[in-house]
Parts: structure tokens; sequence; C-alpha cells
């Protein structure tokens, strides 16, 4: 799938370049900006692309919302429409409908787990849950003696501490102290938590994608306007280098992020491969981000050091979504322990698979 | 918004699977066989004949060529899945993998027909090996400065001057050489220089094997003395290779072997870590899958777009890019994670072996078919900052 022949991406596109000008936000200070992009997006059904007809979303399909979020990281936004994305997904395999607003999910981090209680009530701690200051409803994945459920849960039901992200986006440490859902359903056979981990980790390794190759625009750009010893920085061959590796990264980013993104759309079973493809995505996106955006930082010199140019936008969130979800040097343990525990000999075929 | 990148999700079509199934079996017999040997990549550049003949009549050569000239007009995804696993199973493919890759194309798009119908069908039956002569002693990257000469004379030309760093010259039949026709103009400095085809089993022409680092002899310095090429040997244009020789770049660029070239030290590691790794050996160990994972979905990706007709010629000189530096790397990261692997790994000493030769062919994997500079400098063209 193309942006090109992908009408939604398109909608997507003119929403945010309409109403979420990179400038614009950030000479912001209030954040009047993000009601009415938040308003267009709804109105465009996109925060509910993952959710079927049935179950009160747009039913766009996974290929298709997989582009929306490729835009969205190329415009580095800060609302959460990935989150609510998600979290409509999460809430469609249990067949709970989603309501309408911002949503986000938890647990956010492999470290966290939450606990369905015997009584039907949620507890325990998600930390790093994104957006969740600023969401009505938390779609959850609690695990009890029966084994996972999928749960809404009112965001008002928790207590919330606000924390923030290295992009300042918030990053809220979430308390289900004995939560009762307002729906709450079991999940199908065969997804946990780590599930929803590894489509929060597709979801990041899309805007991470996006984000560099903004940052590689912005940094070719830059470099055919400013000046110095009497030519533009584009004329020296080291700056032309450090844009050639960005290029590379924003391609491996790419390759990776819609690889993965393709091999889920397809509706596969989750095995091995299917799993070294979401793990690969995060992992190599993450470790193109860190690569990726101190080369950018460093073609624009000062500039881009300042909260006045835009660059941040895309290079701290992009940096800053490395965490969610699971971080590279996570998934990376979880990849090598299913390489070893395969055997060296089943390495190429797991490679070669598709 | 830059020229944007693209790296389509490609999939290997279903017919892939069988072909892949047929050349692990075939690899497997040949192993079995002693052909060779899968843990001794540093004999990999050894002449193999009688191997070559038989991945010809398994239909493996010439795979997308037309049925006239001995080719199986099979899909570029179909040749790719020969040419991984071979490389991944460290085959002698040296006798045939550079006519396969590129002397045959070459000779496709601009050799006259009965030479076509002559050499081709050879090919196909892997009798026959082709070396690129393209370095001379003062010209290297800088491949527009080559001075060996072609004068005119009657009914074809005599070639004078040598080429080095010229790989398998030693065993070629044959080798595709560019040489000087004419000087170069002021407004292109690139013209000037004409593509022949060079029969090596011809009076005039002198090889001198070169040493290298790894102890191999692949490389070899070609010296020609009043060599004669008959006039319908020239390929393509006169004056003009320098059209030629970067259109087809993205072929070359962008395959398996631009990143596979170390593999083998990763299998290994994964055999001396065994099944319960401790975190720092798996994380290392799951980083570098992921990395190998992402090179290779975007090689297939090239392939496929070219496949689709595309010229992807920046993404193919960045797969080159980035896929040669992770194969060079490879060999230092594994060594890194295999300095607490228990020495009584079973394979602990093949492990060691394989380390060594891969830490001394990693320097020329940055060099070999486009320095990572040059292909900056291509990718940074298709960027628009030159």
């Amino acid at each position: 799938m193309t942006d090109a022949d992908n009408i939604v991406a398109e909608t997507a596109e003119r929403i945010f370049a309409d109403l979420a000008d990179a400038q614009t936000i950030n000479h912001d200070k209030n954040g009047s900006w993000k009601a009415p992009l938040w308003q267009a997006l709804t109105d465009a059904g996109l925060p509910l692309s993952w959710v079927p007809e049935e179950c009160d979303g747009s039913g766009t399909s996974m290929a298709e919302g997989f582009s929306v979020l490729s835009v969205a990281g190329r415009a580095g936004v800060a609302v959460p429409l990935a989150e609510t994305m998600l979290a409509g997904w999460l809430l469609a395999q249990a067949q709970i409908k989603s309501p309408e607003g911002m949503m986000t999910v938890a647990p956010a981090s492999p470290r966290d787990r939450l606990t369905l209680n015997a009584d039907g009530t949620i507890t325990g701690r998600a930390r790093g849950v994104p957006f969740a200051t600023d969401a009505k409803h938390i779609a959850v994945v609690a695990s009890g003696t029966g084994g996972a459920s999928i749960a809404l849960v009112d965001a008002s039901a928790c207590r919330i501490e606000a924390g923030l992200g290295l992009a300042d986006d918030p990053s809220d440490t979430v308390h289900f102290d004995a939560v009762k859902p307002v729906t709450l359903q079991s999940a199908p056979s065969g997804f946990d938590q780590n599930a929803l981990l590894l489509m929060g980790a597709l979801v990041r390794s899309q805007q991470i994608a996006g984000a560099l190759e903004t940052m590689l625009s912005i940094g070719v750009n830059y470099s055919g306007e400013r000046v110095a010893f009497e030519k533009k920085i584009s004329k020296f061959q080291a700056v032309q280098h450090n844009l050639a590796k960005l290029a590379g990264e924003t391609s491996a980013a790419l390759a990776a992020a819609s690889s993965a993104a393709d091999a889920f759309s397809g509706g596969a079973p989750l095995d091995d491969a299917l799993f070294l493809e979401a793990a690969a995505a995060k992992i190599r996106c993450s470790e193109a981000a860190e690569k990726g955006a101190a080369i950018a930082h460093q073609v624009l010199g000062a500039i881009g050091f300042t909260q006045e140019h835009i660059l941040h936008r895309y290079t701290l969130r992009a940096l800053a979504w490395r965490d969610d979800f699971g971080s590279e040097s996570y998934w990376a343990v979880e990849l090598g322990k299913l390489v070893a525990a395969r055997g060296a000999d089943e390495l190429w075929p797991l490679v070669a698979s598709r | 918004m830059t020229a944007a990148l693209r790296f389509d999700p490609i999939r290997l079509p279903p017919e892939c699977e069988q072909l892949r199934k047929e050349v692990r079996a075939f690899l497997a017999e040949e192993i079995a066989a002693g052909t060779f040997d899968p843990h001794k990549p540093q004999r990999e550049d050894s002449d193999n004949p009688e191997f070559s003949k038989r991945v010809g009549e398994r239909g493996w050569l010439g795979m997308t060529w037309p049925k006239k000239y001995g080719g199986h007009e099979r899909s570029f995804l179909e040749r790719y899945v020969v040419t991984e696993e071979m490389r991944v199973a460290n085959a002698p493919v040296r006798r045939f993998f550079v006519a396969d890759r590129q002397s045959g194309p070459v000779l496709l798009k601009y050799a006259p027909e009965h030479i076509k119908m002559d050499i081709l069908p050879r090919i196909c039956r892997g009798e026959v090996c082709f070396s690129i002569g393209m370095s001379e002693p003062n010209s290297g990257s800088d491949l527009f400065a080559a001075k060996t000469k072609a004068t005119k004379t009657d009914g074809g030309w005599l070639i004078n001057g040598s080429k080095i760093w010229t790989t398998s010259a030693h065993m070629a039949d044959y080798m595709i050489a560019i040489f000087r026709t004419s000087a170069p103009t002021k407004e292109n400095r690139r013209h000037g220089l004409t593509q022949f085809l060079v029969n090596m089993k011809k009076p005039g022409i002198t090889v001198n094997p070169i040493a290298q680092i790894t102890g191999q002899y692949e490389f070899n310095e070609v010296v020609f003395t009043d060599h004669f090429v008959p006039d319908d040997h020239m390929l393509g244009e006169i004056d003009s290779a320098w059209k030629q020789a970067t259109s087809e770049l993205a072929y070359e660029r962008s395959g398996p072997e631009r990143f596979l070239e170390t593999y083998y030290v990763l299998t290994e590691l994964v055999r001396a870590v065994g099944p319960k790794p401790d975190t720092r050996s798996a994380e290392g160990i799951g980083r570098l899958v992921a990395q190998l994972h992402t090179m290779r979905r975007m090689s297939v990706s090239v392939a496929g777009m070219l496949q689709a007709g595309k010229e992807p010629v920046v993404e193919a000189s960045i797969v080159k890019d980035i896929g040669t530096i992770w194969e060079q790397q490879l060999p230092h990261r594994v060594r890194e994670l295999a300095a607490f692997v228990d020495d009584n790994a079973s394979n602990h000493a093949t492990l060691d072996e394989m380390l060594g030769f891969a830490i001394k062919t990693a320097p020329k994997l940055t060099i070999q078919g486009g320095t990572t500079e040059v292909l900056r400098g291509i990718i940074a063209r298709g960027l628009g900052l030159r």
C-alpha cells in the first residue's frame, strides 16, 4: 500500500497540513491547536481506524491504519491518535465497542502487570502510559486466574500520576486500585499482554520511521539554505556523507516498519516469523532514531538545539517513542532468547521465512 | 520534501519456497559429498568447475535470461533465493557468480547476436568464468581516470596497459573491461572510455596474482601488451562506457551478497552460546538478528522494485552502504559477544577460526564494488545535495 493510493492516509495528511502546522504549533504556548485538530481527526474517523463498524469504528484496513501512523509520525504531532487507534484495536479483539474521545492503553511497559481480581476489578500499576492524563478511557489487558482479559476502563476511576516524556508529551503512571471496568471480556485465545506490547511496538516503529523522514527532509533543506565558509553547507562532503547516513537510517526504519506492518496486516497467526518482524522493527527503528536524530541535530547546528526551531518536535519524539511498549533492549533480549532456543541452524530459516 | 525513499514491503512469491527447498537439498548433497565445507569460508575462493556445472544443470545460472540464450526466464526474486542460499552455505560460487550477476546481463544488452548465442549458453551451463576490468594502478574509485588504451587497428583494437585488483582474472575465460578510446572532453571528463569483451585465453595478456591479507589469491594484476580485440567485441557505444556502467549498478549493489559475506560468524555465535543465553548475549544476538532482518527486507524490496521495472538507484546504493558496513562490523560484534562464551563450547575452535578469517576479510567489504565514499556521493546526489 502506498500513500498515493491510500485515501485514508491522504485525509490524515491534509488534516495535519491544515491544522497542525509545525511552526504554528511550536509557537502556540497554550495548546489551543489541539482541540480543532482532534475534532477534525475524529470527524474523519481516524482515531477509530482499527475498530470495525460493528464496534462503532471506521472499519479501515490494518494497512491503511498503519499508513495513517506513518503520516502522524511525519507530522510529529502530540495528540493521542496512535494511542486511541491502539486502544480501539485492543477493545475490538474482544468485541468491545469503542467510546468517543481520546483513549490510551495499559500496560505500556513489559515490566508492569495488571491483575484481574476475582470480583472483576483490576489492580496494579502501569508506568509510562502515553497520554493517560488526556484520555477519557483506558483499554487494558489484565490477567486473572482464567487467563487474560480485555477491559474498557474510565480514566477517572484510576489514580493518575502525571509525568512527561522526553518530548514533553504526557507519559503517566496509572494506578488501578481495584478499579471496576466499564466493560470486561475474556481475551481471545492466545492473546495476552505480549500481543498488546508487540502491536504497540509496531505502532511506535511506524511513527519513528515517519519522524525520521521529516528529520531527513529538514536536514536536506537546511543544508541547501545555510551558507558557511562561503558556500552552502550541502556542498561539503562531510555534510553530504552525514545526510547520506541519515538517509540510510531512515531507509532501514522505513523498511523494517513497513515490512512488519505488512506482515501484521495479513492477519497471520503470531508465530516466530511474525514476532521477528515486530521485534526487529522496534529494535531497528529505535537504533535509527538514535543515529538519525544525532545527525539531524549535527547538520542544523545551534539553531536545531533551540525551542524555537521545529527540529526537536521530531527528534525528541522519535527518541521518546523508543521507550514505549518495550525498548529496543527489551525486544532484543526477547528476540535473542527466541533465536537461541531455536538453535543456530534454525536462524537462517527464520530470517528467510518470507 | 526531498525525493521520497521507497522500500515497498515485497514478499517472495510462493514459487520461491519450493525453489528454496530444492537449493537447500542440492547444497546439503554437495556438502555430504565433500564438495565444500560450509564451516570453511576461507576456501570460498577455491575454484570448483564441476560444482559450477552442476549448478548450471539445475537451471540456476542465467535464471532471468531469455530461453534462446540458455536462460530460464524466471524472476529476479527467484534468482535472489538461489543467491542467498548459496551465500549462507559458503558454497564455492566464485567461478560463476560474476558472470551470472553482471557480465551476462551486460552481454545481453550490448553484445552482437552471434556472441550472445556463443557465450550466454555457456554461462548458463556453468562453463565459463568472467572477471571485470575496471581499476587500474592509478584509477580505482575514480573510474573515469582509466588510461589503458584501445588503439584502432585493422578489424579491431590493440590493447596496451594494465588493470589491477581484478578478482578471478587468473581463472577467467573472459573479462569485460573498460579501455580508453578517446581523451576526455572539457565538458565531460567521463567521455572516452569504451566497454570491451576480452578473451583471456588469447595472446598479449599476462596475469600476475596478488596475495591478500586473508591469505587468499583472488586479486590479480592483468597486463595487456598489444592484445587484439576484434571489432565485434566492442560492447555498446564507443566512448560511452560511463552511461552503461552506471545504469546497471542497482543490480550489482543491492543483492544478498552485500550483507551476508560474514554471516557465518553469527550462526556460530548462536551455536556457541547455546539454548539459554545470558542477558548480554541475548541482547547482542537480538540486535544483530534485527539488523540482519532489516537489511534483508531492504534488499528484497529493491529486488522486487527491479522486477517491477523500477530503477531504485539510490535505494540500491543505500543497501550496499549500510549492508557492507554491517557485515564488516559483524565479526567484531560477534567477537565481543563471544568473549564470555564457555571455552568448552563444542564449536569454540570453529568460531575462533571463522572470526579470524572474517575479521581479516572485513576491510575489503566496504571497498569492493563501489566504496562507501562513492556510495554516499551517489546517495547525496539522489537527495539533491550535489
